[in-house]
Parts: C-alpha cells; structure tokens; sequence
C-alpha cells in the first residue's frame, strides 16, 4: 500500500523520492529559528495563544510509576484544566502507556470526556527495539481498548544504517492498522536522528508512509523538541501540501514547559506552515507540566498578578 | 480570531531628544548659526533641529582635532588610547537602548535590527579596536608605525551609528583624531555619541562631530587641515572626493555603491538560501550597499524557488518601525523613495514583471512594501543601477560560469552571495568573483575582524579587521 503516489513501495522509488529534496543549512536553520523567538506577543494575542496552546496539549503521563489513580487525575485535568473556569478549553489528548489505555477510555467516557483524543504510545516505545509483530500487537492492544490517536516510534536503528524502506514499510504496516480507527503519528526522536538533513529526510519518509502527524520525540531523550527541529518539520508539512494538498500534523513533544515556549511554537507554526497550521487537528504540544503554567499565566492576564501556585491543580 | 500579533511598541520614553542641536567640537557642543529639520520618516514628524555646519565651524572643528591630535593623542601610549576605546564600548553596551530608540526613531530601521544588529555591532567595533591600540606593530607587520594625523570622516544614513563606529573606532586606535559629519537625515545617534565621548571623558578634541549636508562634506573634503579622508556613500559622490582629493597630500578610502549578485545553485539548501535572499536584500529595508540585490537562479529550479520566495516575503511584517514585531520600516526619505519608485517605473517599462507583497502602511512616512522583479536580464537598468531600497531583480543562469560570468558583469564589486551545499563549488566560484565580500551560504553578516570594503567602482581599501586598520596608519598597506 502507498499513499498519495509518491513512493511504490520499492527500494528504488523511495531513494528517488528522498533523493530529491534539498539539504538544510544548520547554521541557517538555526539562525531563522533564533530570530523568529524574538517576536514579542502581548495582550489580546497572547490570550488567544495561551487558549489555543491548551487546546493542543497532549497532556502526558510515560512513567514506570504511572497507575490507574494517577491516569484518571490526568483524564480529569485533561477535560477541565482549570475547574474554577469553565472558559478553559479542554487540552487536544491525553497520552498514556499502552496498558493505561483502557483504564483512560473509562474514565474519559465516564466524566464526558468523549471529546479529548486518547493517544497511545506504540510500537515499542520508547526504544522501539521490537519484532514487527510485537510492535503490531503492542499497536492492536491500544486499539482494542479505544485508543483514538497513536504514537508510534520509527526504527532509528535502521534509518541510521541506511534501512529507510525498512523504516518506511513499518509506519505502511502500523497506518493500515489504524484504518479509520486512530489517527497515526510518528515520531523521529530528533535527538538520535541528529542531523538537521536526517529529520527533513525522515518527515518526508513519514508522510509518504501515511502519517497523519509528524512528532519530535519521545520525551525521554534530550535534546527534543528544539525550535530548529519544528521548524524543518514544519517546513515539510508546508512542502508537502504544496505537493500533495494534504495537510500533515506536527506534534513537537519534550523540552517544552513554559508558556513562552508554547508561544514560540505557535509563532513558528504561523510564519512557517502558516495560520491554517493552528489547530489542535494539526498541530499538538506533548507535555505535562506546560499546562499548569500556561493556567498560571492565563489567571495573571486575568487578574493582572501571578496568583499562588496552589490556585492550580496538581494530578 | 486568528494569531495576529497585537502592537508591541518599544518605548520612546528612554530617549530626550533636544529641540535643536549644534556642533560637538573641541569636547563642548557649540550652538550652530543656521539649523535644518531632522525627521522621523515612519510618521513625517520632526524629531529636531539641526545645525548646518559652514565654513567656521569646520575650521574650528579641525583646529580642536588637530590641537588633540599634537597635544595630547598622538603621544598618549596605545594602552592608554585602548582604553578609552573600551569605555566607549561599554558605555555603548550600557546605553544600548537608548541608542537603538533613537537610532529607529531617526532612520525608520526596525527596533529588532537596531537592537540586534546596529547596536551591538557599534560596540563590538569598540571593543575590537580597543584591543588593537596597542599592537599596531603587529598590524603594520613588525615595522613601526604612525598615524595620519586628522581624518575627516563622512557616513550615510543607512546605519547611521555603526557607520560611525566603523569610521571612529579604527581611527583612534590608530592614533588619529577625527572630524565626523553624520548624514544629513540621520543625525542624531552622532549627536547621542559626542554625549558619550564626554561621559568616557575622552579628551577634548580627539572626536569632532559636525552635522550639516552635502556642502558640509565638501568643506571637510577640501580643507587643507585634513590628513585622511574616509568616506562611506554613493559611488557619484565618492569620484567627486577622489577628483577633489587627489592633488592634495590627503590619504583616501572610499566605501561606496554595489549591485550584489546573490547566486543560488541547483544543489543549494532552499529553505535557507530563501531566507538569505529575503535577508540580503529586504535587511535595512534594502538600504544596504553591499545588498544581495540581483538574485542570480539556476533555471532548473528557478520557479520552486520563486514560488517559496513570494510565499515567504508575504510573511514580511512591515510598518512602524518602532513595532518589535516589524521586519520592515520606513523609507528613509522622501526622496529615496522617489528614487526607488522612479527606477521600478523604469523597471516596468523596461518589461520585468513586478510582483509586491501584499501590504498595508500607515497613513504617513514613507513606505514602500518588499517588490520582486522577474524576466530581468543584464541589459535592464533595475539589474545594473544601484536601487538602495526593498526591490529585488531576479536573473537566471544555466551554468556555474554563466552565473560567475553574469556576478561580475557589472561596474560595481562590494559583495556577492554563493548558496550551494557543495563544498567545492563554493569554494571554486568565491575564487572567481571580483567582490570585497563573499558569503557563503549566508549573507549580510559583518563582523568587527573581517575586512569590508569593494572591487572597481564600489571602493578603495578596507574597513574593519587589520586590512581596515591599516588604513589609518602611515606606509601600512593601502594609504
């Protein structure tokens, strides 16, 4: 299966598709992404901006430690971030462990939280070091307990060594299992693809795979969602509709924990892939602790002083 | 509601700005006799007025540099000059603010340019020339050395302040004194320096600044108290000087015009090389001399890059300057307007196709939204003329030494862009054009220690670095 008749399915198809793009220039990329964090957002926008970045949170809990209790606080927090007001939008997901997905879909169905997506990360993550009928099982078993969204690590072994169609065919196999269930998103972990050229390349191999979203990183590997990072991807989700009318997602995940961050990424998605980008259908954030903050920053617009901190919730 | 970003204006409250000003000579400001309006070109308001240096005052002005010069300057160690060269730049850093206020308020740049760029590249020359007053020996190649003596000085108004750290730093590193004449439009950071040069409590005399027009540049041009001349301007004015100076024992060097080729090969990074052209000719709202103003395209990818280019440019924000937010201001006159809008007329007419940014501008000053124009070959006066403003003429080319061949096809040699992710091509096509400046795979960037100046028409000697130093010092290299 292809999509969008860019590549065949062979070897030789995607080298060509791949080998047509151009390079990215680090010191240029990183020079765009610096100037671009000097824009200054202030009153009615940054309102709007803090709203919007709730929307878009993916509000995540990826711990050895994570249990039923801390799940459903997180569900809680998910469908009403502030519960003293009700203007706060709900964040995009929640996203969990594979085993925690069932427990989530529960509870989000139980308190009316039908609306926040249910990411699943998948094939395992984070290493991704599986068998492929491990990674399709671990990916059925997220499904099956009502996943809506899922987060699916690529082999960065093989693109490393070369192996792209190997990496290719495996989103191909997990984007088939989604059918019309859940909506894929794939993450690279920048920070063990490195190079600026190996994220462009690896966004384009992504999408042609059929991603409906291209994600930074898994959280547990730094650096991860860098400015520079979501800037090329953005860049290739813009490309790409130019080539295909196809709007790709992009979720950057990891590193991002304070409203000035959330708002740089939003300046980066307006004047890269443009305002069409700033939806939670197209662009999410993946954090825990950004959304307190940007409630903290949100009751200081509204009140004009930073309250205390136990004005926010802690799940 | 979409993401439109709300007014995020810098303040003016930081800056006070006299309701007229007169000449900073011999360590005091001196009232002048006649004054002329100084304007804010983003609202047409006149932010002061100021004085109109004659025959008088120039003479005063070179009778103090010269009296500091033998008095005190010219025996001073170079340790010491050092470090009233640091104090300066600190003193820059300190007020740093202050400076780019003024600086937009005056010229119509961004705050973000002042802020980012004008200023701290001002302080950085500082800073950098501080550390050369004491080795000049290693400047001038082990051979002893000797300044000038009094160098009138002479900037334009495009950065009105770096200009004049460029010109005053390596000057009085080297051991000249200095007689400066901002542009006529832009004066005021000149005036904010003198300020400075007494808070550093230089000596008196050591920096003169007279502000006046195009007569008051010819007055310091041609008075005979004068050791070396440097001026930074058009090519027409800067032959005008070489004729006037060239019977005199005057020293010369002159940073003039330039008609940039920015070349883009097949194999270049896109996304970054779009971003070089909007920066190498859109910077400073194209008020630059060495602007990337003829983009050169390899055909073959000609219309990815021109579609890619109008999609970015469209994301330009330009309006008041002041604005943190802006990325394009004000015109910085009337009259560079006019003469920007009168050689794109000459551009329609000759048959390029004009393309705008959609943009809207203030109801006053003078604005002018970021312009391509395509289907322009080397016989088009847009692609020979300097056009100082945000037009870009795009050119195309088939082969490396056509585009090679197009770069150097023009009476002009400042700099030049070459974007490819070839090492080799880089490197090959660097060694063949004739321009002062090459940039690989970035342009517009200046730095203290390299060496800035043209080839032909666009100039004589160097600024910056130790080829920039020297030339503020007797029998070192170009004199």
């Amino acid at each position: 299966m292809s999509f969008y008749g860019l590549v065949d399915g062979s070897q030789a198809s995607l080298t060509k598709y791949l080998g047509a793009l151009s390079g990215v220039d680090q010191v240029g990329a990183d020079a765009r992404a610096a100037m671009l964090a000097t824009r200054s957002i202030k009153t009615t926008s940054k309102r709007w901006a803090i709203n919007t970045a709730i929307s878009m949170v993916d509000l995540t809990t990826l711990e050895g430690a994570d249990t039923p209790g801390k799940v459903k606080a997180l569900c809680n927090k998910a469908v009403r971030p502030d519960p003293t007001d009700s203007s706060v939008p709900s964040v995009g997901a929640v996203c969990v462990y594979n085993d925690m997905v069932a427990i989530a879909r529960e509870h989000l169905d139980l308190i009316g939280g039908g609306h926040v997506g249910l990411a699943a990360v998948s094939t395992a993550f984070p290493s991704g070091r599986a068998s492929m009928p491990v990674k399709i099982q671990d990916t059925q078993d997220a499904l099956d307990s009502g996943a809506t969204e899922i987060d699916m690590v690529i082999d960065r072994g093989a693109f490393l060594s070369g192996d792209y169609i190997g990496v290719f065919n495996q989103i191909v196999q997990i984007r088939e299992l989604c059918g019309s269930r859940a909506h894929l998103k794939v993450i690279f972990e920048t920070g063990e693809l490195v190079t600026y050229d190996n994220i462009r390349k690896a966004s384009f191999l992504a999408m042609a795979a059929g991603a409906h979203f291209i994600k930074t990183s898994t959280g547990k590997v730094a650096p991860a969602a860098t400015a520079p990072v979501v800037l090329i991807m953005l860049e290739a989700v813009r490309d790409f509709y130019q080539m295909t009318r196809v709007r790709i997602g992009v979720k950057p995940a990891g590193g991002i924990r304070t409203t000035k961050d959330a708002i740089k990424q939003l300046v980066l998605v307006n004047e890269t892939a443009g305002p069409e980008w700033l939806t939670p259908a197209l662009f999410r954030i993946g954090a825990s602790s950004l959304l307190n903050d940007l409630l903290m920053q949100r009751m200081k617009l509204d009140d004009g002083y930073y309250a205390s901190p136990e004005y926010v919730t802690i799940d | 509601m979409s993401f439109d970003y709300a007014p995020a204006p810098e303040s003016r409250a930081i800056v006070k700005i006299k309701a007229k000003y007169g000449h900073f000579i011999g360590g005091k400001f001196v009232s002048g006799s006649k004054h002329f309006p100084t304007i804010n070109p983003a609202t047409e308001e006149v932010l002061s007025q100021i004085a109109l240096a004659g025959k008088a005052d120039i003479d005063a002005a070179v009778k103090a540099a010269r009296k500091a010069y033998t008095q005190i300057w010219s025996k001073m160690s170079g340790k010491e000059r050092g470090k009233y060269l640091f104090r300066i730049a600190r003193i820059m850093q300190e007020r740093s603010r202050e400076f780019a206020v003024l600086e937009t308020l005056d010229n119509g740049k961004p705050i973000r340019e002042s802020r980012d760029v004008d200023v701290p590249l001002a302080a950085a020359h500082f800073f950098y020339h501080a550390g050369w007053a004491d080795k000049l020996e290693f400047a001038a190649l082990g051979t002893s050395t000797k300044p000038h003596g009094v160098a009138g000085q002479i900037i334009p108004w495009n950065f009105p302040l770096l200009m004049l750290a460029w010109k005053i730093a390596p000057a009085l590193a080297a051991g000249n004194t200095v007689v400066l004449k901002p542009a006529e439009s832009t004066p005021l950071s000149a005036l904010l320096f003198a300020e400075i040069c007494q808070q550093a409590e230089l000596p008196a005399g050591v920096v003169n600044i007279v502000t006046g027009d195009g007569s008051t540049g010819a007055l310091i041009v041609n008075h005979p108290g004068i050791d070396k001349i440097a001026f930074t301007g058009s090519t027409e004015v800067g032959k005008i000087i070489a004729r006037a100076v060239a019977p005199t024992h005057k020293s010369l060097t002159l940073e003039l015009g330039g008609k940039a080729a920015n070349i883009i090969f097949e194999d270049a990074a896109i996304d970054e090389a779009i971003e070089g052209i909007v920066n190498g000719v859109f910077f400073n709202q194209g008020h630059v001399c060495c602007a990337g103003s003829r983009l050169l395209l390899q055909e073959s990818i000609a219309d990815e890059v021109l579609e890619k280019l109008k999609i970015r440019m469209a994301k330009i924000r330009v309006g008041d300057p002041m604005d943190k937010n802006t990325d394009l201001g004000a015109i910085n006159s009337k009259e560079q307007l006019l003469k920007i809008q009168d050689l794109s007329a000459i551009g329609d007419a000759e048959g390029g196709q004009r393309w705008s940014a959609p943009c809207e501008f203030p109801k006053k000053g003078f604005w002018f939204a970021p312009t391509v124009f395509t289907g322009v070959t080397q016989a088009h006066r847009i692609a020979r003329e300097e056009i100082f403003g945000p037009v870009l003429s795009i050119l195309t080319f088939r082969t490396p030494q056509e585009a090679i061949d197009k770069a150097n096809n023009t009476p002009f040699g400042l700099s030049a862009g070459v974007w490819s992710e070839k090492g080799s091509r880089i490197l090959w096509a660097s060694q063949q054009l004739r321009a002062g400046v090459v940039w690989a795979n970035t342009f517009n960037k200046f730095d203290p220690a390299s060496p800035f100046g043209g080839y032909k028409e666009s100039g004589w000697g160097r600024e910056g670095g130790r080829h920039g130093l020297s030339t503020y010092l007797k029998g070192v290299g170009h004199e």
